[in-house]
C-alpha cells in the first residue's frame, strides 16, 4: 500500500502578466489587436522580439506529503503558496508538471466560499457545505456540531445579511472545520475572527492533524505553524528552498533579507507624512545594541531606534515618540522621550538621537514603527505612521524548550511563580521586605 | 450517540464516499474528456445550486412566485390586443390568448434560463476562484432553476385550456419531449454565453439583445404556418420554433411540426455538443481569468 497522500513533480504555472492585469477583455479590443497586431510585427521585422511577458507564479516544484503528515507552507507575498494550492485543489490548471493526491480533498482557500447573504444560516450551512464537498447525509449528521462550534443556535434562521461579521465567520469556519476529507488543504483560515475564536480554530486544526489526517497548512501565523506542523516547506519566488523542521524553517524565513529587510528605513520623502508636517525625521535606522541595522529580532534582543533628524530652525526642547503597533494596528506601547526623567537637548541641524530597549519583549509577529517629533509649545512638527516595521522571530526564550508563540499575546513578561506550601503559611512567597514588616 | 453512530455506518454505505480516489494534476492540452462521470458525482452540489438559485430569486419580493405568471401573461395580453386584435394576426383557428400563452411559457422559460446561464459564471467568480468542483455544475444549475417557474406558469396554461373548452389529444404524451428540448436549447446556448462571458464581459450586454431579437424569430406572436411552405423546415434552424411548435402541438392539437422538428433537434444536439466541448476546454482558465 502506497503510504504518500501527495506527490508533486516538477509542478509549473506561468501566468501571463498582461493578460492577467488587464483581466478580460472586449471582443473589440481583440478586434482592434487583430487588425494592428500584423502591422505592429510587420514593423518590428528584423528587430529582436521582445520577450513575452510572464511570471512563474511557480516553478520546478517538487514534494512528497505522506498520509498524516501536516505540511506547513510559508513565504513572503507572491512566493506562490496560494497559487501552489489553488492548483492542488484543481482550481486552476498547472502549465508544467503534474500532482498526485491518493485521497478524499477538502480545501479551505477562503472561509464562507458561496455563502449567500439572502439565504438564512440553516440553508447556508447545507449549501456551503455541498459547495466543499461534503454529502447532504455528512451535513446532517454534524448539523449540531456545526451550530453549536458556531455559537449561533439563535440565529439560525436569520438570513446571514444581518449577521454580525463575527457570527458570519463563526459560521462559516464552523462549516469548514466539519470538512472531514483523508487530505485537507488550507490556506490562511485562521487569520479571522477574535482572538477567543481564533485559538478555537487553532485548537480544532490541532485536533484534525492529530486524527491522523494529512493537512497542507498555508500560512503567516508562524506560530501556528510551528505549533501544528511537522515539517515545513519554504517558498521563494515560486521555488523550494527548503524543507526542514518547523523551527529551522520558519527562523530562516525571518532571517531571510531579501524583502530589504535591512532595518533602514528612508523617510525624507514618505509617502505616509501628512502635508501639513515639516520633513524633520529623515530616517530610522532599527538595530540591536552592538550589531548591524535590521529588521528581524528575537524577543530577548535589544532593540534600537536610532532617528536621523535634520532640524532648521533648531529645536529647543524637543518632544520625540516612537509607537509600536502589532499588524492588526492595534497599538502595543508609546516610547516617549518625554515621559522619561530627563529633557533631550536641543536639536540643530542633523542629529541622531537614539532610542533604546534594552529587551524587546514582544512576541512573534510583525510590528510597525510610528515616529513623531514636538514641542511642548507648538505641538507636533513631523510625524510619520508606519515608518519603519520589523519582525519578532520566535525563540526558547527561558532555556527549557518552552517557546512563545504569537497566539500568547504581543507582550512578553517574565513572571515568577511559586509553590504555596500550606503547612508553613505565607512563609513560601514572602520576601526581604516582608520579613520586615512581619517582624 | 447511538444515533450518531448509525447515521456513520450509513454514511460508509455510500458507495462513492468510500473508495480512494487519486486525483492526477497536469496540465490538458487541446480539447479534453467532457468527463460527465465527475459531473454526476457532485450532483447533490448541482442540486444545492439550483435550490440557492429558487430560493434566492423571489426572497424579498412581494409577489414572490406570482413573478413567474405575470410576465408571459401580461406579454400574452399585449400580444392579444396588439397582434391578435388589432393587426388579425392568423392563429390557426385556436383562440388567440392560449395560442400567444402555450408558446410564450416555453419561451419565458428558455428567456430566463439564457439570462441566468449568461451570466452565472461571472456571477459565481468568487466561487470559481476558491474552490473546486466541474464547473459545468453552474450553467446547468442556472438552467434548470427555472423549471419551477415553468411549472407555475403551466399551471395557468392549464387553465385556460379549460377555460377555451380545448380537450388535449393523446399528443401531450409528447410533451415531456418538447419540455426536454427547450432545455437542451437554453443550455447548449447558455453553455456558449457563459463560457464567452468569462473572456468577453461584451456578451453581458448582448443577451438582452439576443432574447428580444429571438422573440420575433420564433413563432410565438404569429405560427410557423405564416412562413411559406418549403422554406419551413429551414425555420428549425431556430430551435424554439420546434420548441414551440411542439408545444402547441401536444396541447392544443395543432398540425405536427413535421421536418421543421427534426432540423431543430439536429441543431441542439449540434449545438449542445459544441457547448459542452468549448466550456471545458475553456474551464481551466475560468479561475485565472474571471
Amino acid at each position: 500500500m502506497n503510504d504518500v497522500a501527495i506527490r508533486v513533480q516538477n509542478l509549473s504555472k506561468r501566468y501571463r502578466i498582461g493578460a492577467r492585469q488587464a483581466g478580460y477583455s472586449t471582443i473589440r479590443e481583440t478586434v482592434t489587436d487583430l487588425a494592428v497586431a500584423p502591422v505592429r510585427r510587420l514593423r518590428r521585422l528584423g528587430q529582436p522580439t521582445p520577450p513575452e511577458e510572464t511570471i512563474w507564479a511557480l516553478k520546478d516544484v517538487s514534494f512528497e506529503v505522506k498520509h498524516g503528515e501536516v505540511l506547513g507552507i510559508i513565504g513572503r507575498n507572491g512566493s506562490g503558496k496560494t497559487t501552489l494550492l489553488k492548483v492542488l485543489c484543481r482550481i486552476t490548471e498547472p502549465t508544467e508538471g503534474q500532482a498526485e493526491i491518493h485521497g478524499r480533498v477538502g480545501s479551505l482557500l477562503e472561509v464562507g466560499t458561496g455563502f449567500h447573504p439572502e439565504l438564512t444560516g440553516r440553508e447556508n450551512i447545507y449549501l456551503n457545505g455541498a459547495i466543499l464537498g461534503m454529502k447532504r447525509t455528512e451535513i446532517h449528521t454534524k448539523f449540531d456540531e456545526i451550530i453549536e462550534f458556531a455559537e449561533i443556535e439563535r440565529f439560525l434562521d436569520t438570513p446571514v445579511k444581518r449577521y454580525s461579521s463575527g457570527m458570519y465567520v463563526r459560521l462559516a469556519f464552523a462549516v469548514a472545520a466539519h470538512l472531514e476529507p483523508e487530505i485537507l488543504l488550507v490556506d490562511e483560515v485562521l487569520a479571522v475572527g477574535d482572538a477567543t475564536f481564533q485559538k478555537k480554530c487553532l485548537g480544532k486544526m490541532g485536533d484534525v492533524a492529530r486524527e491522523g489526517r494529512t493537512v497542507l497548512f498555508v500560512s503567516h501565523n508562524l506560530g501556528a505553524v510551528q505549533q501544528l506542523c511537522g515539517s515545513v516547506i519554504l517558498l521563494q519566488s515560486g521555488t523550494v528552498v527548503e524543507r526542514n523542521s518547523p523551527e529551522r524553517v520558519t527562523s530562516m524565513y525571518l532571517s531571510d533579507a531579501s524583502e530589504s529587510a535591512d532595518g533602514v528605513f528612508d523617510l525624507a520623502a514618505h509617502p505616509a507624512r501628512p502635508q501639513k508636517y515639516a520633513s524633520i525625521i529623515k530616517r530610522i535606522v532599527l538595530r540591536s545594541s552592538g550589531s548591524s541595522s535590521r529588521s528581524f529580532f528575537f524577543p530577548d534582543d535589544s532593540l534600537v531606534v536610532e532617528l536621523l533628524l535634520d532640524a532648521s530652525p533648531p529645536i529647543v526642547k524637543p518632544r520625540l515618540a516612537v509607537a509600536i503597533e502589532d499588524a492588526s494596528g492595534r497599538r502595543i506601547t508609546t516610547l516617549a522621550s518625554y515621559l522619561q526623567q530627563s529633557q533631550l537637548p536641543a536639536l540643530t541641524g542633523r542629529s541622531t538621537v537614539t532610542c533604546s530597549l534594552p529587551r524587546l519583549d514582544l512576541g512573534p509577529g510583525r510590528y510597525l514603527l510610528s515616529a513623531s517629533v514636538g514641542t511642548k509649545n507648538d505641538g507636533l512638527l513631523d510625524s510619520v505612521d508606519n515608518a519603519a516595521w520589523f519582525e519578532v522571530g520566535w525563540r526558547n526564550n527561558y532555556g527549557n524548550g518552552e517557546p512563545y508563540y504569537g497566539v500568547y499575546g504581543p507582550v512578553i513578561r517574565g513572571s515568577e511563580w511559586q509553590r504555596i506550601d500550606e503547612r508553613s503559611g505565607y512563609a513560601g512567597i514572602v520576601d526581604d521586605s516582608c520579613i520586615d514588616l512581619l517582624s | 450517540m447511538t444515533t450518531s453512530i448509525d447515521s456513520k455506518s450509513e454514511l460508509s454505505t455510500i458507495p462513492t464516499a468510500e473508495e480512494i480516489p487519486t486525483i492526477l494534476i497536469r496540465p490538458s492540452r487541446g480539447w479534453v474528456a467532457l468527463n460527465l462521470r465527475d459531473l454526476w458525482l457532485y450532483r447533490e452540489l448541482l442540486y444545492f445550486l439550483t435550490w440557492r438559485d429558487i430560493k434566492v430569486r423571489y426572497k424579498q419580493t412581494v409577489l414572490g412566485a406570482a413573478w413567474a405568471v405575470l410576465q408571459p401573461f401580461f406579454t400574452m395580453v399585449v400580444f392579444s390586443i396588439f397582434f391578435g386584435r388589432l393587426a388579425q394576426v392568423p392563429s390557426d383557428g385556436i383562440p388567440y390568448p392560449i395560442f400567444a400563452y402555450c408558446a410564450l411559457v416555453p419561451w419565458s422559460y428558455f428567456a430566463g434560463g439564457l439570462e441566468r446561464a449568461g451570466n452565472s459564471l461571472v456571477g459565481s467568480a468568487n466561487l470559481i476562484t476558491k474552490v473546486y468542483f466541474p464547473r459545468l455544475a453552474i450553467p446547468i444549475s442556472a438552467v434548470l432553476a427555472g423549471l419551477l417557474d415553468f411549472a407555475i406558469a403551466f399551471v395557468v396554461l392549464l387553465g385556460m385550456m379549460l377555460y377555451y373548452g380545448i380537450v388535449p389529444t393523446a399528443a401531450i404524451l409528447t410533451l415531456p419531449l418538447f419540455l426536454l428540448l427547450a432545455i437542451a436549447t437554453a443550455l447548449a446556448v447558455g453553455l456558449w454565453l457563459s463560457a464567452l462571458n468569462v473572456q468577453y464581459r461584451d456578451v453581458r450586454y448582448t443577451i438582452p439583445f439576443l432574447t428580444q431579437f429571438w422573440l420575433f424569430a420564433t413563432p410565438i406572436a404569429y405560427s410557423s404556418s405564416l412562413v411559406p411552405e418549403q422554406w419551413r423546415a429551414l425555420y428549425g434552424l431556430n430551435p424554439m420554433a420546434g420548441v414551440v411548435e411542439g408545444f402547441r402541438w401536444a396541447l392544443l392539437g395543432k398540425s405536427p411540426p413535421g421536418p421543421l422538428l427534426a432540423v431543430s433537434v439536429t441543431v441542439v444536439v449540434v449545438l449542445l455538443i459544441g457547448g459542452l466541448y468549448y466550456f471545458r476546454r475553456t474551464e481551466k482558465t475560468f479561475a485565472d481569468v474571471v
